[in-house]
């Protein structure tokens, strides 16, 4: 499916399987990985593509030394904001991110995240990694974000049906 | 809340023979003998997997006196299928975005290196 743009979506694959703390997201972007890491190493250019669209992002704080703290809130049209905040524990240039990461409208609540960054040629396979304290936590997380209801989340249940098939068969 | 259902919803998912039974009937109501043919299974075995099911509301079975069907609930897993959209749809768009401002890099880069003329690709 394209949408109205040239360029087809990176393709992205989610595992999310039942029980587990963790969720873990593939995607390979048509970019060395030097770039990559520096899109979600700098701020200037973090705040042009985290978060959906309709937010506007503001950068509180950004300091992506390992040890330095991030800061980033999201802004809707109804002037809501949602605040993001964490520690980067590590930061290896251009292979690897691992932070922590809590939203503060649920404060306590700290997930682990670690990006990982594999060139692939000129591509770049970037596997991001989320474990969170709890199952509930995990699904606690998206479930608090999900007011704004979808009709077209009747077409995904077959698609979550097969993904979960995919991740746990034949074991 | 929403999250205790769904935690019950990925545990009852969390089996093929379940999602089978699932898949079975999102194509339409079937009796319990019916559910029991493909998977070799015996009529307890899968009266086993249907109750997980009715707990978790993914299923429900008709009362009529021997034909109990079984029926696809829809509401929870539309429930699990919107859970796991809305991360998605973050991280999709997210990712878009993303493969944009790399694109736009790209070209910058490829602007200042051909201003430059013909040099190495060493970049810092």
């Amino acid at each position: 499916m394209t949408e109205k743009g040239v360029r087809t979506m990176p393709k992205t694959e989610y595992v999310i399987e039942p029980g587990k703390q963790e969720i873990v997201t593939t995607t390979v972007l048509d970019a060395p990985r030097e770039l990559v890491f520096k899109a979600y190493t700098d701020p200037k250019l973090f705040a042009q593509w985290w978060g959906p669209r309709r937010y506007e992002i503001k950068i509180d704080k950004f300091d992506s030394r390992a040890g330095g703290e991030w800061r980033v809130i999201h802004k809707g049209d109804d002037g809501a904001e949602y605040a993001f905040r964490g520690v980067n524990h590590d930061v290896v240039a251009p292979e690897r991110i691992c932070a922590t990461f809590e939203f503060e409208g649920v404060p306590g609540h700290v997930a682990l995240q670690t990006a990982t960054f594999e060139p692939i040629g000129n591509k770049t396979k970037l596997v991001a990694q989320i474990v969170f304290q709890s199952v509930m936590d995990r699904d606690g997380m998206v479930a608090s974000g999900m007011e704004e209801g979808s009709d077209e989340s009747m077409e995904r249940l077959a698609e979550l049906l097969e993904k979960l098939s995919k991740d746990k068969s034949g074991r | 809340m929403a999250t205790d259902h769904l935690s019950t919803t990925f545990a009852a998912l969390a089996d093929p023979t379940r999602r089978a039974i699932l898949a079975r009937l999102s194509q339409g109501e079937a009796s319990v003998t019916e559910l029991a043919k493909p998977f070799d299974l015996s009529l307890p075995g899968v009266s086993k997997h249907l109750k997980v099911l009715q707990r978790a509301g993914l299923i429900t079975q008709g009362r009529s006196a021997q034909w109990r069907p079984c029926r696809l609930e829809v509401g929870r897993l539309k429930e699990a299928s919107e859970w796991v959209g809305e991360y998605q749809r973050f991280w999709d768009e997210s990712f878009q975005r993303l493969d944009e401002v790399l694109q736009d890099l790209i070209k910058e880069e490829k602007k200042k290196n051909d201003g430059k003329g013909s040099q190495d690709n060493a970049q810092d």
